[in-house]
């Protein structure tokens, strides 16, 4: 039996990212993910990757696109800060279709913010920080162990999906210390990126015709010559401004994720079913959802908890037919109601969709989750 | 059934996540669940700091700790913020005079002066912070006394880890003979 150990979040995400197969990361340190750097920093070098610490976080990222692009499985930890330094090549990542993990350790802001308290504020700027439509998956993890496995996930995701993923812990999350134990490790599930096997001549390496969107990708020095570029491209990977190839590369861009989303989109749900009162909660603050629907229960209220794991893509089916014939939806959030917006725009127009929102840097405690509760349910 | 709610509080370099660590791991190693956290400041030194540990037979959700049942106080500017906290009936430990003419009939009131044994019975006030867990721990068994010393040997070095035992012993010494 594995030796139950005491570890933190961001831990557990550096153990995470070594067991999916990473070789590279690159970053600059910052409160409250520095741990990952300071794990990487040890424990890549043992592990025969490498580890950079770069000049800043726009270096940070472009570093581990070039990387990946060896073959590398790369990725980088940031906080809010930081993440918003790199929108521009989160962008450039997923218009060049390059696997990476961008683990967003999300802390109070905007700007400098609280550096060591706690936040969900980074939720929006996930999916829509960089310019341009295209799509990405994002997945914030409720516990240490959650943070272990989902980082392998992002990974894997990253991988499948030729994707920027981005790996949303939270201040509370990411800080947290509780018990870690990895059962049956061997069997986890690896996805490496599907990779050509025709001759190298009759390579497309932004090929439209894969049934799932997501084109063969050779890593540099496999003899597959081909072309980079953050321009929009056509199948061959150079400039084109024809309008049918950008309209079509652009759609596919998205279409990838987004008609994956059932193939993606993880969750957990209690009583979601049988309850009147649905709590819609991820994160840290999914734990204290939990708690107070079981004291509820416990006191005879039919409340539910629908707990996303992936926060993007957004399934709009599944979440709109949980949604459906609640007496009220309740989403507690550390933000202005970030995740209750997207909730609002699926819900069903007779179900009031209801914020229960906090910024103070303190995490929401069951109490007020039982306390509104209480009060639609008069 | 065994459910504690620790606050560890006190300023930045006292070590007092270090001491929930070690205690949470203790629990762990115990066969309980636990969970530490901590709230500090952008400072790496002074400021208040509060470190917390719940320990339970049950799955812990919410991982905080919002109205502990046993308090530790290690400086007067924790001592005036988290006193407030604590559960009417709940343990307070507090390191020397901290309180000393206040009205604190309502807790169980343990007073020890844990920065001084550190400094003269253990020969390094650093270890303050395991002498605090030693008091705590002879106060109330919140984890085994095996365990304990087995989360001390996982969490110091070989060299400061005797050190570290004594200062447990010491601690634990101290509330025997009060």
């Amino acid at each position: 039996m594995a030796k139950v150990r005491l570890v933190q979040g961001n831990e557990a995400c550096a153990l995470g990212a070594l067991k999916a197969g990473a070789t590279f990361y690159a970053g600059y340190p910052i409160t409250p993910s520095t741990e990952i750097a300071e794990h990487m920093a040890e424990m890549m070098p043992a592990c025969g990757g490498k580890f950079i610490q770069m000049e800043d976080e726009i270096g940070s990222i472009g570093a581990i696109i070039g990387a990946s692009c060896t073959g590398a499985k790369s990725f980088t930890a940031t906080s809010g800060p930081g993440f918003s330094l790199m929108q521009e090549l989160v962008g450039y990542a997923a218009i060049t279709e390059v696997p990476i993990v961008v683990v967003d350790v999300q802390r109070m802001g905007p700007s400098t913010g609280l550096p060591t308290l706690s936040s969900q504020g980074d939720i929006q700027q996930a999916r829509w920080g960089s310019h341009g439509d295209h799509s990405l998956i994002a997945i914030a993890p409720s516990s240490v162990m959650e943070t272990y496995y989902e980082t392998i996930n992002a990974f894997n995701l990253a991988e499948k999906y030729r994707t920027p993923v981005i790996f949303l812990l939270d201040e509370e999350i990411g800080h947290l210390r509780e018990r870690f134990e990895v059962e049956d490790d061997e069997k986890v599930e690896i996805i490496d990126r599907k990779k050509p096997t025709c001759d190298p001549k009759d390579y497309v390496p932004y090929s439209n015709a894969e049934p799932d969107g997501v084109p063969a990708m050779a890593n540099f020095g496999d003899g597959y010559r081909y072309h980079v570029t953050g321009l929009t491209h056509n199948e061959k990977g150079f400039y084109s401004s024809s309008l049918p190839v950008v309209d079509a590369f652009n759609r596919r861009l998205t279409d990838k994720i987004e008609n994956a989303v059932d193939d993606i989109f993880k969750y957990e749900e209690f009583h979601v079913d049988d309850c009147d009162i649905l709590l819609i909660a991820y994160g840290s603050v999914a734990r204290s959802a939990q708690e107070a629907m079981l004291e509820l229960r416990e006191e005879g209220y039919k409340v539910g908890l629908l707990r996303p794991i992936t926060i993007w893509p957004f399934h709009d089916k599944l979440i709109a037919k949980a949604c459906a014939g609640k007496k009220a939806v309740i989403v507690p959030e550390m933000n202005l109601g970030q995740y209750a917006r997207e909730v609002s725009r699926v819900a069903p127009s007779d179900v009031p969709v209801l914020p229960l929102c906090r910024v103070d840097s303190e995490l929401i405690i069951p109490e007020e989750v039982v306390e509104l509760v209480k009060e639609v349910a008069k | 059934m065994k459910k504690w709610k620790i606050r560890l509080s006190g300023t930045g370099g006292q070590g007092v996540i270090k001491a929930a660590v070690i205690l949470a791991e203790g629990a762990l190693i115990d066969g309980s669940n636990a969970t530490q956290s901590q709230v500090y400041g952008p400072e790496s030194r002074g400021g208040s700091t509060r470190a917390e540990v719940n320990i339970s037979d049950k799955q812990i959700l919410f991982p905080k700790v919002e109205s502990p049942n046993m308090l530790l106080c290690m400086s007067v500017e924790a001592y005036e913020k988290y006193l407030k906290d604590l559960i009417p009936g709940g343990i307070l430990i507090l390191d020397g005079d901290l309180g000393l003419n206040d009205d604190l009939s309502q807790y169980k009131v343990y007073r020890v002066p844990i920065t001084v044994l550190a400094r003269e019975k253990v020969g390094n006030e650093l270890a303050a912070n395991v002498v605090a867990l030693g008091v705590l721990n002879g106060i109330a068994k919140t984890v085994s006394d095996d365990a304990m010393i087995e989360s001390l040997q996982r969490n110091f070095k070989a060299k400061i880890f005797d050190l570290n035992v004594k200062a447990y012993q010491i601690g634990l010494n101290a509330v025997k003979e009060m």
